[in-house]
């Protein structure tokens, strides 16, 4: 970085500054949120058709659905957060503005991690009527899995995300590139949900929401580390 | 150098490993449980070796493109990446074949398996994100921070199913087989070894000369790929 250049604000500021403005964006379409929820539901009622009628089977799978569900729905809801940054030549507008390029990672990220929170909170109840579960264990920890996954599906799918925008085949490469990815991060949020659904005698929530923490921890690092290089020119 | 790359490395990986599969094949005892089946493992554990080798060698490239950015790196990373998703994905079916009459099942949900598939489907997704990123440098960027990013995954994975379900056997190393067994998987792996070399060269010179073409010579690519690619594909030296 060039000493000559006038001092960029700070990572903070400029954080807040681009995910109000993503969030801003976003409420006066709703284009984004529209879509990914009837993607979602759409996915939700696929499921049961494709499983036939025996709702104990439903019952059973649900965690695993819910989050597949998601997962489909977070490829849209990523490819879209960075696509309308490509019009109008945006994300080379932010990049002079001087904001920090991490700031844009943690923005996009995190934007992405509310509209996936959000559509969880959502499906939840969809979920409960289609398939017939209840909350057994708590609410709370249904609400903390959600967060967890929705961030943990978040950071690596931004930093893809922004690589697939700008690559030819980009709606085919986002999905093959984060699907192997998420693997664990899907594996430890369904396990976790259908423990929070029925019932969790042994206690193992905590070290599934554990692996699914430090999930997280290492692919926020990561991708705050590395997404600089990504989206320089 | 030349000589030796394009000749001596394939004849010695050659004789090499045909004295090991002879040795593995011919001399060495049969397995006391499995019987004859078992002497795939001459072919299925160097396979599994070399293809971790040429995995390693992909990652430690990916970060020292990422630190110093250079064509040979790049070609080093498609080189190795391509290799080992060979090597691997020959590694997975000659171990499918050996499951079979072992285990009975051709694939379990181990956590080996489960994470060597989730492997191959990663660099599969590598090697696809570069042949659709046309401007070689962003190309050599971004597939880097995939490569990272992948290759950190794997210890994830292979926790994270190891306690979601937990058939396969102890790894076989020299240590775990019978003194005579060890031999032939010795000079099989080092046989394995020498050719994955060789590979990797010829592999390697290919994706340089491939690389200085198209820094070239932008113009020479398809029209499509020169508009995204023939801009800014001459810094990197």
């Amino acid at each position: 970085m060039s000493t000559s250049r006038p001092r960029p604000i700070g990572l903070l500021t400029a954080t807040l500054a681009l995910l109000r403005k993503d969030l801003l964006i976003e409420w006066r379409t709703r284009a984004r949120l529209n879509a990914i929820i009837f993607f979602a539901l759409a996915t939700l009622l696929m499921f049961s058709f494709a499983l036939g009628p025996d709702t104990k089977l439903l019952e059973k799978n649900a965690g695993g659905y819910f989050w597949l569900a998601i997962l489909f729905a977070s490829v849209l809801a990523l490819g879209e957060s960075f696509r309308v940054e490509s019009e109008n030549a945006c994300m080379d507008g932010i990049r002079l503005a001087p904001a920090d390029a991490r700031a844009i990672f943690l923005s996009k990220a995190l934007g992405n991690t509310l509209l996936l929170t959000a559509l969880g909170v959502l499906l939840v109840p969809v979920m409960v009527a289609l398939y017939g579960v209840r909350i057994v264990t708590s609410v709370v920890d249904l609400g903390l899995i959600l967060l967890l996954g929705s961030l943990a599906l978040s950071a690596p799918g931004t930093v893809y995300a922004a690589i697939s925008s700008n690559a030819r085949a980009r709606d085919v490469l986002l999905p093959l590139l984060l699907f192997p990815l998420v693997i664990p991060a899907l594996l430890s949020a369904a396990k976790a949900t259908t423990l929070v659904l029925q019932g969790d005698p042994m206690r193992q929530f905590d070290s599934w929401a554990g692996l699914l923490g430090g999930f997280n921890l290492i692919y926020w690092g990561v991708g705050f580390l590395l997404f600089p290089r990504i989206i320089e020119d | 150098m030349g000589k030796f790359i394009k000749w001596g490395l394939p004849a010695l990986a050659l004789v090499v490993l045909a004295a090991g599969w002879w040795l593995g094949l011919a001399w060495a005892p049969p397995d006391r449980e499995m019987g004859d089946v078992q002497r795939i493992m001459y072919v299925h554990v160097p396979l599994q070796w070399v293809a971790m080798v040429a995995m390693a060698i992909n990652f430690v490239v990916a970060i020292s493109y990422l630190m110093k950015a250079s064509w040979k790196l790049d070609a080093a990373a498609e080189a190795s990446a391509e290799i080992g998703l060979v090597l691997g994905t020959a590694g997975m079916i000659t171990g499918a074949i050996w499951g079979r009459p072992t285990w009975g099942v051709y694939w379990s949900w181990d956590p080996r398996l489960t994470s060597q598939a989730i492997m191959l489907v990663t660099y599969t997704g590598y090697l696809v994100l570069r042949r659709f990123v046309e401007d070689p440098e962003k190309r050599a960027t971004w597939s880097s921070v995939v490569a990272i990013i992948g290759a950190i995954n794997l210890p994830i994975v292979w926790f994270s199913v190891r306690w979601w379900r937990s058939l396969h056997q102890v790894q076989s190393t020299p240590k775990t087989v019978d003194p005579e067994m060890t031999l032939a998987l010795r000079v099989s792996a080092f046989g394995m070894l020498f050719l994955t070399i060789w590979f990797l060269m010829l592999r390697y010179r290919q994706a340089l000369a491939e690389r200085q073409a198209e820094v070239a010579l932008p113009d020479a690519l398809p029209s499509d790929l020169a508009a995204a690619g023939g801009a800014n594909s001459t810094r990197v030296a």
